[in-house]
């Protein structure tokens, strides 16, 4: 398994935050639109982590005009250029896809009082 | 007829970015150092071929006679033997240690290894047959179903029924090497390539 791990290193990123289900998050994303690259924001809470190494994925929740949408980012992709962490979230759980099934203010997480050092 | 060949262990699978950053499964092969112990020619036994030793063994697992031949080829004995039937073996020399960097990113091969042993299986997992409704009062879920017509009065050659499954050797053809790592000796191929991890593998050309 060393070994595995060995080329997975490579292809790891060491600029990623730390960041955990519940926190909100502002993931800047390279799209190519018309042969042309350019950065998309999509900001959101994070509702799950899975996998890992380099295989790591997280997903993000947001209401867009109504509607839930989710998007599930490779942690280490070279796609993502930059994830900026908005707030802390307090939850208890890992996973939160709970968040789905309610709207409005019960969809809300509440704010870790958790000091983070900035650097 | 292939012109190149190494043997390797597989290591398992995992994925890579490439340039345009989409993610590429792949799998990881520990591939040689493999030494050539011996060349087979056209004129002295009918064919061309190369014989690759790979892996290391301790030296009390070895009998005596396969301790021999290694002696006579003037090799350290390896782990593995495997003859690979070369179009010129001339390329090649005795005592010629083959590394991963034989091969290039980018290139097309094909792997060859033992597909992972599955046990006795039925007729929908071994061959993909359809099986009964599982509801409904049906009794008839996952068997084998009609073996022939009844004019027939036996069943032909060759019908497929349950058995063992895997450990077959299986070949992938055409796959691509992603990346090759010269120092750490680990070819990465595209997608899967048969075989549990730690099997032999051999990567040819």
């Amino acid at each position: 398994m060393d070994l595995i791990k060995l080329v997975e290193q490579e292809n790891m990123r060491q600029d990623i935050p730390a960041f955990k289900p519940g926190d909100s998050v502002r993931v800047l994303v390279k799209v190519v639109e018309g042969g042309r690259e350019r950065t998309q924001a999509y900001e959101g809470i994070v509702i799950a982590r899975s996998g890992g190494g380099a295989r790591e994925t997280f997903t993000v929740r947001r209401i867009s005009y109504g509607v839930g949408v989710e998007r599930i980012f490779p942690l280490h992709s070279p796609r993502v250029e930059k994830i900026e962490v908005v707030r802390r979230g307090s939850v208890r759980r890992a996973k939160l896809h709970y968040l789905r099934n309610l709207t409005g203010r019960a969809a809300k997480v509440k704010e870790s009082n958790v000091r983070v050092t900035r650097d | 007829m292939i012109t190149k060949g190494i043997l390797g262990r597989k290591v398992g699978m995992t994925q890579v970015f490439d340039e345009v950053g989409r993610a590429i499964p792949v799998t990881v092969i520990e591939a040689g150092p493999c030494v050539v112990v011996r060349k087979k020619s056209k004129d002295r036994d009918g064919y061309s071929a190369i014989q690759l030793g790979f892996g290391d063994i301790k030296e009390k697992k070895l009998t005596k006679p396969v301790k021999g031949y290694f002696e006579k080829h003037k090799t350290r004995p390896r782990r593995h033997l495997r003859e690979l039937r070369v179009a010129d073996a001339d390329k090649f020399q005795v005592g010629q240690e083959l590394k991963a960097d034989l091969f290039t990113s980018g290139e097309i091969v094909n792997v060859t290894g033992i597909s992972r042993g599955l046990g006795f299986a039925g007729t929908i997992r071994r061959y993909g047959f359809a099986r009964g409704p599982m509801t409904h009062g049906s009794k008839y879920h996952r068997r084998v179903g009609s073996l022939q017509s009844r004019a027939a009065a036996r069943v032909f050659k060759g019908r497929r029924m349950p058995g063992r499954l895997g450990g077959d050797r299986v070949t992938t053809k055409n796959v691509r090497v992603v990346k090759v790592d010269p120092e750490k000796n680990l070819i990465l191929i595209g997608g899967s390539v048969p075989g549990a991890t730690g099997a032999l593998v051999t990567i040819k050309r």
